[in-house]
Formats: C-alpha cells, sequence, structure tokens
C-alpha cells in the first residue's frame, strides 16, 4: 500500500510509453522491502514522500521545492545543488533533497562494476534516483541530505577515484561525443581533449569566480551529436580543410543498390532503389555536388560540411585527412535575451595535445574579458551581444574573416578607432580654421 | 595585496553591508579588493578555506557570504 494516494500521477502510467513514475514506484517497494538488508543512511521512505509532493504539485499547479542553499563539500562551490520540499511536516523524507553531480567519464565510457558502487553508493546514502545522464552531461545523483555529502563525497573520491562536476558560477562539466572510440566521422580526439581540458581546469570547475555558468562541449564532426553549438559557451566542432576523399565504386555500389543508404539506418520499410539525384545532390544546401561521366564530383570549396553525403554513403564518401576543429562562441539556452547559436571564431585550429594553443589564444583571453566585463549572471553570448563581436575579435587577437559572418549587415554604420585610421582623429585647430570660419 | 589585508577589507566590507543583504557576487568581492578577477579569485579562495567566507548556490549561480550569515541554514534546520 502506498504512503500517499498518486491519482494523478498513477495518469502518467496509462499510455504507452514507460514512464518515470512506474520507476519511482518500483524504487519506493525495493526501499520498502529492503531484501538486501541496506543501511540506508537517509528516510527509507524518501521515494514515496517524492511521488506525495509531485502529486500535490500536479493538484495545485505549483511547485513545492526551494532551492539554492550553502550545502556543500568543503573547499569546493560546486557540485552540489540545495533542494528543500516548502511542506516538510507533510513529506519528511524530502524535507533536504539535495542534487550532486558527479563529473562522467569523457565519452561516459563505463564497467558494470563502476556503474553498480555507485547505485551501491547511491542506494545506501542517497535516494537510490539518478538522471543518467542530466542535460549537463553529468551523472547526477537526486536527493540526500545534508549530513550525507561530505560522507558521498569521501566515498567517492577515496573509492571510486571519482570527482564531483560543476554547477553554479563554474566551468561546468566539460561533455563530448563518443569520438573516435566508435565513431568513423570524429575529426579529433574528443575524449582526449575533453578529459585534458577538465583536468587542466580543474580550479574553475571547483571555485566559482566566475560571472555565470561556462561551458565547454567537444563535437567530433559537424554532425554535432552533443549540440555544442546550441548550447555551449565555448563549442569545440571537428572539421577538415582538404577534400572529401571519394571512393568512385563505392559510389557507383550505393547506386546499384548493393550497399544499403546510410549505413542501413532507415531499412525499417520499403523507401525504393537508392536515387543518388534526389537524395544526396539535391539536398546539397551548397549545390556543390554533382555526376560527370558517371562519376561524382564535389566542388570542395564550396562544401559548408553539413555532412549530409557523407551521412548517406558513408562507405563512398570521408572525412577530409587535414582535421582540427572550428571553434563557436556565446552559445545559451532562453533564459535572458532569447536563445542563442554559437557564432565562429575560429574558422580552423589543429587539435593537438597540450592544446596549449586553444587554451593560449581562446580559451583564457575569452575568460580574462568575460571575468573583467562580465555583467553578473551575464553569459559570454550575452556579451559578445552588448560589447559587439568587434571586442571580442579585439580581446583574442582573431583577424576578421568573411567565414564569422552569419547575415548581411543590419547595422549601417562603421565605427573606427582613431589607430585604424590613417592620421588618426587629432587635427590643428588653428590649421582647420584658416579654411573654416565660425 | 597581502591576505591579512585581504581578509580585513572583505570583513569590513561585507559587515557594512549586512543588514542589507548576506550574500555577495564574487564581482563584488573583487570590486572591494580593487583586484582583477584572476588575482583576487586566488584570495578569496584561501577566505573560504579558511572558513571566513562560505559558499552559496543556487545551483545555476555562486554567491559568497560571511561564514554564518544570513538565516537560511538555521530556516532549514542544519545548524
Amino acid at each position: 500500500m502506498a504512503k500517499h494516494e498518486t491519482p494523478l500521477l498513477d495518469q502518467l502510467e496509462s499510455g504507452p510509453w514507460p514512464s518515470f513514475v512506474s520507476d519511482l514506484k518500483q524504487e519506493a517497494e525495493f526501499r520498502a522491502k529492503n531484501e538486501e538488508n541496506i543501511e540506508y543512511q537517509i528516510p527509507q521512505d524518501v521515494v514515496e514522500d517524492l511521488l506525495g509532493v509531485l502529486e500535490l504539485s500536479f493538484k495545485h499547479g505549483r511547485t513545492h521545492w526551494k532551492h539554492g542553499g550553502i550545502v556543500g563539500v568543503f573547499g569546493y562551490g560546486g557540485g552540489v545543488i540545495g533542494r528543500y520540499c516548502d511542506q516538510p511536516e507533510k513529506f519528511p523524507g524530502v524535507a533536504h533533497f539535495h542534487t550532486m553531480r558527479v563529473s562522467q567519464p569523457a565519452g561516459k565510457f563505463y564497467t558494470t562494476k563502476y556503474l553498480r558502487e555507485i547505485c551501491d553508493l547511491w542506494a545506501r546514502r542517497g535516494s537510490g534516483i539518478t538522471n543518467m545522464h542530466g542535460s549537463t552531461g553529468d551523472i547526477i545523483f537526486l536527493g540526500t541530505t545534508t549530513p550525507q555529502l561530505e560522507e558521498i563525497f569521501w566515498e567517492l573520491t577515496h573509492n571510486l577515484n571519482q570527482d564531483l562536476g560543476g554547477s553554479g558560477s563554474n566551468l561546468r562539466t566539460p561533455s563530448d561525443c563518443i569520438g573516435q572510440a566508435r565513431c568513423e566521422f570524429a575529426c579529433y580526439d574528443t575524449q582526449a581533449i575533453c578529459h585534458g581540458l577538465t583536468v587542466e581546469y580543474q580550479d574553475e570547475l571547483h571555485r566559482p569566480a566566475f560571472p555565470y555558468k561556462f561551458k565547454f562541449k567537444f563535437d567530433g564532426c559537424p554532425n554535432c551529436c552533443v549540440a555544442s553549438i546550441a548550447r555551449a559557451d565555448l563549442s569545440f566542432i571537428g572539421t577538415w580543410r582538404d577534400e572529401i576523399p571519394i571512393d568512385q565504386e563505392a559510389v557507383q555500389a550505393y547506386i546499384g543498390g548493393e550497399i544499403p543508404p546510410n549505413a542501413g539506418a532507415h531499412s525499417g520499410r520499403d523507401w525504393g532503389p537508392f536515387d543518388i539525384q534526389k537524395e544526396v545532390i539535391d539536398n546539397c544546401p551548397t549545390d556543390c555536388m554533382w555526376m560527370e561521366d558517371n562519376k561524382l564530383m564535389i566542388d570542395n570549396k564550396e562544401c559548408n560540411r553539413c555532412m549530409h553525403c557523407i551521412n548517406v554513403m558513408p562507405r563512398a564518401l570521408r572525412i577530409g585527412n587535414d582535421r582540427g576543429c572550428t571553434i563557436l562562441a556565446g552559445a545559451k539556452a532562453p533564459i535572458l535575451d532569447g536563445a542563442q547559436m554559437g557564432s565562429l571564431i575560429v574558422p580552423f585550429i589543429k587539435v593537438e595535445e597540450p592544446y596549449d594553443e586553444i587554451k593560449e589564444t581562446v580559451i583564457e583571453p575569452i575568460w580574462d574579458w568575460w571575468m573583467e566585463e562580465g555583467k553578473n549572471r551575464e553569459r559570454l553570448g550575452e556579451l559578445m551581444k552588448r560589447q559587439g563581436f568587434k571586442k571580442l575579435l579585439e580581446v583574442t587577437g582573431f583577424k576578421p574573416d568573411p567565414r564569422m559572418v552569419s547575415e548581411p549587415r543590419t547595422n549601417p554604420y562603421i565605427f573606427w578607432n582613431e589607430d585604424e585610421v590613417e592620421g588618426g582623429f587629432k587635427r590643428d585647430i588653428n590649421e582647420f580654421r584658416k579654411h573654416h570660419q565660425r | 595585496m597581502e591576505y591579512e589585508e585581504a581578509k580585513t577589507r572583505i570583513v569590513e566590507g561585507l559587515t557594512k553591508k549586512s543588514k542589507v543583504k548576506s550574500k555577495f557576487y564574487f564581482n563584488d568581492l573583487a570590486k572591494i579588493l580593487e583586484l582583477k578577477p584572476r588575482i583576487a579569485k586566488k584570495l578569496i579562495n584561501k577566505l573560504v578555506i579558511e572558513e571566513v567566507l562560505e559558499y552559496w548556490s543556487s545551483g545555476s549561480t555562486s554567491m559568497y557570504g560571511l561564514k554564518g550569515a544570513g538565516k537560511q541554514a538555521s530556516a532549514e534546520h542544519e545548524d
């Protein structure tokens, strides 16, 4: 018998899709039975109370959570997010229900042993409920009490060799795609740079001194599986600057139906025979492909790396061989000023350990500018909008490039600095008056 | 700037405003110290380690306060 009646939540289980309500009920039952004799360090009925408070929120149409607090682990300003229930008498199990962010490994590779260990830890010292993974990329532990925080941190760091992630006005846990470990499209080793910068910028990750959050995300190719272009303050997207190698025999094999397009991904129904004109050439956004003497041709200088042709015919077309990444700055979600996509700041840069060029010419000058000029709670993208892209170029020292232009200009004025104008702005007033009366 | 001078400035600066607010942005502290953020950060971190200051976080934004200032901890039965 459930502790709280939850008729509104029960409805969410009635559809054909899996429901988190069923998962929570399963966890509540698991904790109530405790067949594994776990020594629970927080209320055993925490999940029952979580279901109860959620039902109440559905009934009232408003939240019963408060957030924010001084909860954290010693020396860290991030990784723990205080959550409190505003109905602690009714739902004592969730009076404290803090979130912990656990830094995920690059590429999110785990052993089953490791997963079992973190789940055991969280069942004992927390609610047992996790997000694998949150939209930040971290492993999210949902719900524990204040006295458990240091205990969990000690066990994570000493027994599991595992750090907390970023939250608050910190560098957030950098996240990446699976990269060269499993994907032939990866133009650089996303896991190596993601892990490398996570280790390099530990201070920025754990001790908040930024105006607001700051995110790095690494996509191995322009398919952008991590969506870095839409959500990272600094987005690293793999690209190449030579030509797309074409295997003309494989092109013919696609045309002849010997190789299924999209690596067989759309095999669920009969789409008819593969039509290279309709499905590839006509879909090229820059019209840079054509057939000539039964051969596929690409005008590479017009290619904008949309990846469509490579995705459709991966055996015939490959990423180029001179590989690196493009860096975009300032993407963010729509909290203030609307959502923004990243703006291109570095068209091409080689991604080579120890990444000194990326750190010294991109990341650190941008941080210095934003830390000094950014208002409280202002994302990099908002500062770029407020002070202008020109200012970003000034602080980083990058030269303006046509590839940075996303749209025709809407501002008719051109502002020149004195040092950009021959002779400067200063003039001899007496000389001027000789020719111009007052 | 030496640590002791930074400590005095911060404690005085925050105490002066303690009737109005108990939590401050990092930039407010850097302004009190009249230092660039990167340099101020080292001193402010030390103040946290020495438990003069403590972090406060909403989850999205972080702030700093004198240890024990404000009433949130007692409101949540945490002290």
